[in-house]
């Protein structure tokens, strides 16, 4: 094999989203089959302005955009990384393809979450993998089974 | 495994994922499946997963590639699947 095992902080900084768009603050640990990441959503966040006025709550869509960026985009640089190389992870764009999601609890502004992905399969540059978050206190925020395929850089 | 068991099984796999639905009905061994059923080529791999699942094949990426329409898809399913002389 000529790929790299790449470190949870290697993989975080290939990472192409960033603030205000990066909801992943943390890779605590990836396999190539599992991995786990770490959010806390700041009180300024730009879209608790209108979600809602007066009444922030975490849009699902954003929850869902956490739980994808931990368990297929990085665990997807990963996965280039071991299968080819670091550069060649860094040439590829992970976009999001299809998602089947269900959101358990609202996430207020200042919460911790925990992101928990499993593969499901990696092939042809398809990833698609078993995605859960999870509150502070353990329980269940939402889940997801998503997929995402891997583009080259244009 | 005859041709038109093989299409049956095919295009049964392929359903789910076809978006028209008007090709679909007078599909034929010529039709293909990105541009006339509308299935999203970020499909293909969940549709060639399925096709070694059904068939007990593999498929390797060169295979894969070969494959536009229904019929590409029968001829590579009955080769893999013929027994070995």
């Amino acid at each position: 094999m000529v790929g790299v095992r790449l470190t949870p902080a290697q993989v975080l900084e290939l990472m192409p989203q960033q603030r205000p768009f990066r909801f992943v603050d943390e890779i605590l640990d990836v396999d190539g089959q599992r991995i786990t990441g770490r959010y806390t959503f700041r009180e300024d966040e730009w879209f608790y302005a209108g979600h809602f006025p007066g009444r922030p709550i975490t849009p699902g869509v954003i929850l869902l955009e956490s739980m994808c960026q931990v368990g297929v985009v990085a665990m997807g640089i990963y996965l280039f990384a071991l299968e080819r190389s670091a550069e060649e992870a860094r040439a590829w764009t992970t976009l999001f393809v299809e998602a089947e999601s269900e959101f358990l609890k609202s996430v207020l502004p200042g919460e911790t979450v925990t992101i928990r992905g499993e593969r499901i399969f990696w092939r042809r540059n398809k990833l698609r993998a078993r995605i859960e978050m999870f509150a502070a206190d353990g329980t269940l925020v939402a889940q997801t089974t998503a997929s995402g395929l891997g583009v080259r850089n244009g | 495994m005859d041709t038109t068991t093989a299409f049956g099984k095919i295009v049964g796999i392929i359903k789910p994922f076809v978006k028209n639905t008007t090709a679909f009905g007078t599909a034929t061994d010529g039709t293909r499946i990105i541009e006339d059923l509308g299935v999203n080529s970020a499909r293909l791999v969940d549709i060639i997963l399925a096709f070694e699942d059904e068939f007990g094949i593999e498929v390797d990426d060169e295979s894969a590639d070969r494959v536009r329409t229904l019929g590409d898809a029968v001829q590579m399913i009955l080769q893999k699947t013929a027994p070995a002389h």
